[in-house]
């Protein structure tokens, strides 16, 4: 099963621990995730579902691709980090 | 009279409240570090309402409903899936403008007559309704699709927003908004239907046939008189405006102190002739003039300005102060107002004399009195 963690930095607005969820991509995972913890949803995804402007996701090490149909695939197994981008201030 | 208001800064939300001799002090600091853009109040409830631009996380709401003592996230406005194939395009920029809220840029509530009722105007130029004090929220389509709204364009934003809602205390059904850039728009049907009412407001960045076009016009913010509704006051980018006929047309005020540029303006609830000003210079430089921060007042519905100087600094003080960040209470004797540069000043005498609650604050945002 592929295991998601989060940024620290969001954990103080809502908690989101690692979890483990099924799924073959990044919009199946985080899918997974969001039903579990409702509200870190638009934490991460825009009103119409694609990666924040500022967010960033890493499966296997490698950055996500397709911002606005996260269908890059999760192999069984993988890590998937939900990161924020170095910007902001 | 109000004892207490919110401020809304760059690096936290900062609660002021008046003590022995009408002295005010800042009581509580809340959610540092975080940018609050935005606050309101709900008088008929006592909720109060913050809005953030979590740089990373985007928009958030928060709601209190015992005088910040402890604060729930809310439901957020969100726009509807983007129908496939549908091009929206800011005019001006050319750039794509996006289906989802990047910045709460207005929150209004309805009257006692609706409870729960409130309204919520965004970058880009949504604006959202609800009946449930903010558990959930509607796009008001008939405004978001009229075909005008395709005209609308950024100005300091790189995409239209809308930054001032009145709800007229006679009719809950009647509603004005102001769009930076799209001009004035109104409903008399709780938002079924919309038309623009911007007859008089001048847009001069625009080329002379278009100067007078009411979609094109830059509303920097509008106020209404509670006393006497049909009475409205614009602080536009390019003068300021006044309406005695509910916004049916608007006649520019073309002297007003060292300036008729600014963001803020504030009438007072209970004399409509009343308004307060702070100037800046204009458009290009934004700058108060001569470095010295001034309000100015009319009491005669525009027809002369004083020049409100005590207490504020008067030598190289280059504080803007936003279209949002400056409010005055129920009474129309107090005023607060802060700025860009973390100053913040409040007034207990209709803004003839200041003082100085902070010059070292983060830059602030909004201001209100709850």
């Amino acid at each position: 099963m592929p295991r998601v963690t989060f940024t620290a930095n969001i954990q103080r607005h809502v908690e989101c621990p690692p979890v483990d969820v099924s799924g073959a991509t990044v919009r199946a995972v985080l899918e997974q995730v969001f039903a579990q913890n409702p509200r870190a949803r638009s934490y991460v995804l825009d009103d119409q579902g694609a990666l924040r402007h500022h967010m960033q996701v890493f499966v296997g090490g490698a950055q996500l691709r397709d911002r606005a149909g996260l269908s890059d695939a999760v192999p069984a197994g993988a890590e998937v980090y939900v990161m924020q981008a170095l910007s902001g201030g | 009279m109000s004892e207490t208001f919110l401020v809304a800064t760059k690096k936290g939300l900062f609660t002021v409240r008046q003590g022995r001799e009408k002295r005010w002090s800042i009581a509580r600091r809340q959610f540092l570090g975080d940018h609050t853009a935005l606050v309101s109040g709900d008088p008929r409830s006592g909720w109060w309402y913050v809005c953030f631009e979590h740089g990373h996380f985007g928009p958030k709401i928060m709601r209190s409903k015992n005088q910040g003592e402890t604060w729930e996230e809310t439901k957020k406005p969100e726009y509807p899936p983007r129908p496939e194939g549908v091009k929206d395009v800011d005019p001006m920029r050319g750039t794509e403008i996006p289906w989802s809220v990047q910045r709460v840029w207005a929150l209004e509530c309805g009257t006692v007559r609706k409870p729960g009722r409130l309204w919520l105007g965004c970058i880009p130029g949504g604006l959202f309704r609800s009946d449930d004090g903010g558990d959930s929220w509607e796009l008001v389509r008939s405004l978001w699709d009229h075909p005008d709204r395709k005209r609308w364009m950024g100005g300091g934003a790189d995409m239209a927003g809308i930054h001032s809602i009145c709800v007229d205390p006679r009719d809950d059904r009647h509603v004005l908004v102001a769009v930076s850039c799209g001009g004035i728009w109104r409903t008399r049907d709780e938002g079924a239907s919309w038309t623009v009412s911007s007859k008089g407001l001048i847009a001069r960045y625009m080329p002379p046939d278009q100067q007078m076009d009411e979609v094109m016009q830059d509303p920097h913010r509008m106020v209404q008189c509670d006393a006497r509704p049909e009475v409205l006051w614009i602080q536009h980018h390019n003068g300021i405006f006044h309406s005695t006929d509910n916004a049916q047309s608007w006649s520019e005020i073309k002297q007003a102190g060292p300036s008729t540029f600014g963001f803020g303006v504030a009438v007072s609830p209970r004399d409509p002739n009343t308004a307060w000003f702070i100037p800046a210079q204009k458009d290009e430089h934004r700058i108060p003039v001569d470095g010295r921060v001034v309000v100015t007042r009319t009491r005669d519905g525009g027809k002369s300005f004083e020049e409100l100087r005590r207490g504020l600094p008067q030598q190289d003080a280059y504080d803007l102060v936003y279209r949002h960040a400056f409010d005055v209470d129920e009474s129309g004797e107090q005023l607060a107002f802060g700025s860009t540069t973390g100053s913040l000043y409040v007034s207990n005498d209709g803004g003839d004399g200041w003082q100085c609650l902070g010059e070292h604050l983060p830059p602030v945002d909004a201001v209100r009195f709850v």
